[in-house]
């Protein structure tokens, strides 16, 4: 190599100047104030109209009714959460909580299986799918319950085919099985949606390599397809169970007086029984139940994502 | 046209005789209209590296698939060892494969992977966890039995893949590209210790891959594959050295194919007018190519042409150099085709440049007659991408 002997190359110095550390510095905070300014208009009105009024209520919650059917909140206390302990919220609570994991159960295990049919179909009946399974959205929710009222009728579509069929009319209307179907057809895309998500997500192959290595449908579906699938079953769940627990418009169309549910419960302590403090601290409770369940599914879903 | 050597007679090292591992007979598969498989028989013998080889969809990985029960053959028999195994599913099957890009479970540990076969066929989980704990020692992945997956490297991936596959002691382990996901050097490495592996176990190995230096590094015999079709089967060199037509001998290794015509019985026509003894069963007039290797053309001026090489040595001018080290490769332009020429740099290194008017001789039992089949190559050029369409839309998620 001798005879090829070459200088090394010289690392020119650039001749613009450098990022010195304070320049950096400044650029940072330019970025930063750049980025304030852009969220500016989305915090101004959280703030006004969402995190001011979640505050009035937690505050209310702590309050005390008074004669003139107002509120006082000088002299806060725990009276309302108290109160949670009645029998008649216990009842409501505990059968909101019942009602809402029904609903829950059952979007599961109807959604699981279209979910899966979904995301295994060529991508164009894929889409075709997911649009068919969100149309229902397009139509007003306060609407399509009052269908389900018009099909569970006595003399509803319903009861007409039963009675046609000799087992006699059907009374659903107004019971608890009324407002669990309402629920499940309101939010069963809330569960088909993030299922599919993450079903879609799965390599295929993984399936296969169960199956070669001597796994049977169930086992495969059991070992490989449910672990993977799980944090669209979580996200599922909780979008599901949430608003479920604080339904309102269904329990009231589709539920009779035995079915109060909490937020028509909430509802009246507010409009009616002018018992402001109670249904804050209801609202703030059914909050607090709602964070924590999102929390477990962060954590959860933070684990296997 | 197939010069399948009949494993029944085919004696080991040992020299007794093997059993046929695999035996595949007129099957075909169909995805829709198209043809992925096309009438193919084949037979793998026990303890045989057999090393599938072709183009992206020629039909090797679903052979494949179909020996593992991932797919269904339309029509034909496929045996394992005698059994017929049909539409058995894979679970039902005494074979195991290694997924191209592992297809090792992500939310499982490396011990569980691996255990996982074992585990579903009944083992007990302590029994499975020794089991599998041995398998790593055996790959030389002991004491990352807690790690999972993701926090492996590929080529570690890789070796969780081939134990947790040969942990259930297959008659037959399937490999679908598994080193494809690596880098070359790990590559090497790899080709070493797999085949290390299979002659330690003696289980038969069957290795789809579209790169053929690793099929010829690695394989006892190897199949080629076009168009769904199997084209020869045979031991690298006969590959190499006699391959049945155009497409193999353009496939295996590089090769300078020169346009020729049948001209009788013993002698064939080259596109310049050259005439050769060439015997050939082909009907004079019939259109072949004459293989002709880069190691074997010899290059050097006019002069030094042996009297008894001038009939075919060819008069041309060096179009370009590249020196390789290990060798120097010539491209010279012949007024009718350009032949590449590669030779030792101790020989001839630096020796001609671009411009330099040269001549290339042979020795004329290098050169090899092929029919040429150009023709059925363009007649099946269309499917190949729509079997690949087919599959992508046919596979699970």
């Amino acid at each position: 190599m001798t005879a090829l002997d070459i200088e090394p190359t010289q690392i020119e110095q650039p001749a613009a100047p450098v990022a010195t550390p304070e320049f950096e510095a400044s650029n940072i905070r330019q970025n930063r104030r750049r980025g304030l300014l852009i969220a500016l208009p989305a915090y101004t009105y959280l703030i006004l109209f969402f995190a001011i009024p979640l505050f009035i209520v937690v505050l209310y919650s702590f309050g005390t009714r008074n004669r003139f059917r107002g509120t006082d909140l000088a002299n806060w206390n725990l009276e309302s959460y108290r109160a949670l302990g009645d029998d008649i919220v216990r009842t409501v609570l505990v059968r909101s909580v019942t009602l809402a994991l029904i609903t829950t159960v059952i979007c599961l295990l109807v959604a699981y299986p279209l979910a899966y049919y979904i995301s295994t179909r060529p991508p164009v009946v894929r889409n075709l799918m997911l649009v068919l399974v969100m149309i229902p959205f397009w139509t007003n929710f306060l609407v399509r319950n009052y269908a389900w009222y018009v099909i569970l009728g006595t003399d509803g579509p319903l009861s007409r085919v039963t009675e046609t069929v000799g087992i006699g009319e059907t009374r659903l209307l107004f019971t608890q099985t009324a407002v669990v179907l309402g629920l499940v057809y309101g939010f069963l895309p809330f569960m088909v949606l993030p299922l599919y998500a993450s079903i879609e997500r799965i390599d295929g192959r993984l399936l296969e390599a169960s199956r070669d290595l001597y796994a049977n449908g169930l086992q495969s579906f059991r070992k490989v397809l449910l672990p993977l699938s799980m944090p669209g079953v979580v996200a599922g769940s909780i979008l599901v169970f949430i608003p479920s627990l604080g339904a309102y418009v269904t329990p009231e169309i589709l539920g009779g007086a035995k079915t109060t549910l909490l937020g028509s419960y909430i509802v009246t302590q507010f409009l009616t029984a002018s018992n402001f403090p109670l249904g804050a601290a209801l609202s703030t409770v059914l909050m607090a139940i709602m964070l924590i369940a999102t929390m477990v599914y962060f954590r959860k879903g933070g684990r296997t994502l | 046209m197939n010069e399948q050597l009949d494993v029944a007679t085919m004696p080991t090292a040992t020299g007794e005789h093997r059993q046929r591992a695999v035996e595949i007979s007129g099957v075909t598969k169909r995805f829709g209209d198209v043809v992925a498989v096309d009438s193919l028989d084949l037979t793998i013998a026990d303890g045989e590296f057999f090393a599938m080889l072709g183009p992206s969809g020629c039909g090797k990985t679903t052979t494949l698939r179909m020996i593992a029960g991932l797919e269904f053959p339309t029509s034909g028999s496929l045996k394992i060892f005698g059994d017929e195994v049909g539409t058995l599913p894979p679970n039902k099957r005494p074979v195991n494969t290694v997924f191209q890009s592992y297809a090792l479970f992500p939310h499982m540990n490396v011990r569980d992977n691996v255990a996982f076969g074992l585990k579903m066929s009944g083992v007990g989980k302590k029994a499975a966890g020794t089991r599998a704990d041995e398998l790593l020692e055996l790959v030389q992945l002991s004491g990352y039995q807690q790690r999972k997956p993701s926090q492996l490297s590929g080529g570690q991936q890789q070796r969780v893949a081939l134990a947790r596959a040969l942990v259930n002691k297959p008659k037959v382990l399937l490999l679908d590209e598994p080193l494809g996901a690596l880098d070359l050097k790990l590559r090497h490495e790899m080709q070493n210790e797999l085949k290390d592996l299979q002659r330690e176990l003696g289980v038969s190995f069957v290795f789809v891959t579209h790169d053929q230096e690793e099929a010829l590094a690695m394989s006892d015999r190897i199949a080629v594959m076009n168009s769904g079709r199997l084209l020869q089967v045979g031991t690298a060199e006969q590959l190499y050295e006699q391959p049945v037509n155009r497409f193999v001998a353009d496939f295996i290794g590089r090769t300078n194919l020169l346009d020729a015509t049948v001209a009788d019985g013993d002698s064939i026509v080259l596109a310049n007018g050259t005439r050769l003894r060439a015997p050939s069963p082909h009907a004079p007039g019939t259109k072949v190519a004459m293989s002709l290797r880069p190691e074997a053309i010899v290059i050097g001026t006019r002069d030094e042409v042996p009297a008894d090489q001038a009939a075919h040595s060819l008069d041309g001018v060096v179009a370009t150099t590249t020196y390789l080290g290990h060798s120097v490769i010539y491209d010279v332009k012949i007024d009718w085709i350009d032949l590449e020429v590669r030779c030792l740099p101790e020989r001839a290194g630096g020796r001609f440049a671009p411009g330099d008017e040269v001549a290339v001789w042979w020795d004329r039992t290098s050169d090899w007659i092929v029919p040429d089949d150009i023709d059925d190559e363009i007649h099946h050029d269309g499917p190949i991408d729509v079997v690949q369409a087919a599959q992508d839309r046919d596979g699970p998620t």
